[in-house]
């Protein structure tokens, strides 16, 4: 390709102001969480003396292992169910095929653009009454509902794709329909299944909306609903605010970081297909 | 794990309404192998279904139930028809939630969009480069972080004595300064940015993975036969991104219709319901004011709202590829 040199120092520059833009709020975060707890500093300010002791103080009152501890456990009942559900219901309507495939599969995608206030009132009443309100179950059992119209459609997508003549060759040779699911599918299908994993994993740690309406108390929270609890609890008290908000955020970044590539083209993918 | 596991499969169709595929055995018997084949697909999808139905189409009917009566979560609820409907389309206050709802749309899809479009076009040429490399790394961050999380960021850069503030002092713009979440001209294009700051990431990333794409001999006979770039970008670029452009698109328009977590960390819809949108509404009818129907009636409309915004996007923006 031609490509001159204004055309590069342009396309730097641009980047460059993009990711300052990016990253400079997180800057200021950090920074103003250094100040005296209780004090109103500047946008980006290095305080005289750092207060290092706020994000101690931070990790107390928000109490940190406990909200991880809950939002792992929100983790272990969500996303392993959710990914096998989908599986067995891609492989259902993706390969299998039956006789009325293409209207369930229709009734599942009129849920993809479903917003989740739509149904939150009524899911209280019925939380409620299942009798399950205020425990984490409130939050898992519904998630595993409303990510099934992405779920399904993604699994879906991914079975549809694997090649027949697969599949045939295999069944001439005798295979049962297990044998072709375990043997064939499913090894073919890891990428598709650790992106679906990746992509549960990160809204299920993000969900606020059922977390501030089904549970009450923070601890029982996913690490969005607790953030919103914190601010509650800390909201003029800036430095500290700033210091618990990046504690809260510190698990997640870790994740992203480690696993940045897998993330970034599970999210492309993602939205591709939602 | 939580799933019924003696599933009853759904109903099959019971006829067999698709053509056949050829086979070996009798027809009786490839018809009976079919049904056993479809019961056993019907039992695979119905745990998904299951939990699906459970817990949102079962809500979504009782919601459209709920927003005939007039009911405040305890007492003996009374039919009300369509006043609640009545209600959202005409009091101020709601109306002016869905019509927060489109300006947003603005803010959080077409700047960002357009944004990114641009910014893709321009970084094209080094699309491979270690800095856009690093750069993809970090205008995803915001993508990764809970929405409330950024909202909180925001509300502390946009306050009086925040980032955005003490840059515009340093330019000697001190006379536009304010807490620019807490002015009434301001608040809702302030939530506006926030959401920008969060949408602008992926769709660069997304738009620039399609332009890619695009063949670079494209571009070479456009520049040999004496084409600008501004030409270059409206019959080459532009054609060649519609797909992704399509998604961005929607993503983002949908997120701007059913805005939430932002908006209730950063203003809880105020100055004055000046950020107020439905899906912040419907929190407050339904569990501060006790307005079990008007906050159905609400989510019903919002519903709707986003499927009659999509649908149409969808056609308009996908419809003519393949």
């Amino acid at each position: 390709m031609i490509v001159s040199r204004r055309e590069k120092i342009i396309g730097r520059t641009i980047l460059v102001v993009l990711m300052l833009v990016t990253v400079l709020p997180f800057v200021s975060l950090f920074v103003t969480a250094l100040h005296e707890s209780g004090s109103y500093p500047q946008g980006i300010e290095w305080p005289e003396t750092p207060h290092w002791e706020n994000f101690v103080l931070a990790f107390q009152s928000a109490d940190m292992f406990r909200l991880l501890g809950s939002s792992i456990l929100i983790e272990l009942g969500v996303v392993p169910a959710a990914v096998l559900l989908a599986t067995l219901a891609g492989f259902g309507l993706g390969h299998l095929k039956p006789v009325g495939a293409r209207a369930v599969f229709i009734v599942f995608i009129l849920g993809l653009t479903l917003p989740f206030e739509g149904i939150i009132t009524p899911l209280y009443f019925q939380i409620r009454d299942l009798g399950i309100l205020n425990t984490r179950w409130a939050i898992i059992l519904p998630l595993i509902g409303l990510f099934m119209p992405f779920a399904v459609t993604w699994m879906r997508a991914n079975f549809a794709t694997i090649p027949r003549e697969l599949s045939e060759a295999a069944r001439v040779d005798g295979a049962s329909t297990w044998h072709l699911f375990w043997r064939i599918h499913i090894p073919l299908s890891v990428p598709a299944i650790s992106s679906l994993a990746i992509l549960l994993f990160l809204w299920t740690w993000n969900q606020f909306l059922l977390a501030i309406v089904l549970v009450a108390d923070p601890a029982q929270r996913t690490m969005a609903g607790a953030l919103g609890a914190f601010q509650g609890r800390y909201g003029t008290d800036i430095p500290l605010l700033c210091a618990g908000s990046l504690l809260i955020l510190t698990p997640t970044l870790i994740v992203f970081l480690l696993f940045q590539r897998k993330f970034v083209s599970a999210l492309l993918q993602g939205s591709l297909k939602g | 794990m939580p799933a019924p596991t003696s599933a009853v499969p759904a109903p099959g169709l019971g006829g067999d309404a698709r053509p056949r595929r050829p086979s070996s055995g009798s027809r009786a018997r490839s018809r009976h192998r079919r049904l056993g084949g479809d019961l056993l697909a019907y039992a695979l999808v119905a745990p998904a279904a299951l939990f699906y139905a459970f817990f949102v189409l079962r809500p979504i009917v009782t919601s459209a139930q709920y927003s005939f009566y007039d009911w405040n979560g305890v007492s003996t609820a009374t039919w009300v028809g369509f006043d609640n409907y009545v209600a959202v389309l005409s009091e101020p206050k709601l109306v002016g939630a869905i019509l927060n709802a489109f300006e947003l749309i603005l803010y959080f899809s077409i700047v960002p969009v357009g944004l990114a479009l641009v910014a893709a076009n321009l970084i094209r040429s080094i699309a491979a480069s270690r800095l856009a490399t690093a750069a993809r790394t970090v205008l995803f961050i915001p993508q990764v972080i809970p929405l409330v999380a950024a909202g909180i960021i925001w509300s502390w850069q946009l306050s009086s004595d925040g980032l955005v503030n003490q840059i515009l002092r340093a330019v000697g713009l001190d006379a536009v300064t304010r807490a620019w979440l807490g002015d009434f001209g301001t608040a809702l294009p302030a939530v506006g940015v926030i959401g920008a700051w969060v949408q602008v990431g992926l769709c660069l990333v997304l738009i620039l993975s399609g332009m890619t794409r695009i063949d670079a001999s494209l571009y070479e006979a456009a520049r040999l036969d004496g084409a600008g770039p501004v030409r270059e970008f409206f019959s080459i670029t532009l054609p060649g991104v519609r797909q992704e452009i399509a998604i961005c698109v929607t993503v983002t328009v949908i997120s701007a219709l059913a805005s939430f977590d932002i908006i209730y960390v950063a203003t809880q819809g105020g100055p004055g319901n000046r950020t107020l949108v439905p899906g912040l509404q419907i929190f407050y009818l339904a569990f501060f004011e006790r307005e079990i129907g008007t906050a159905s009636a609400f989510s019903i409309v919002l519903m709707a709202l986003v499927i009659a915004v999509v649908l149409p996007l969808q056609r308009l923006l996908r419809g003519r590829e393949s």
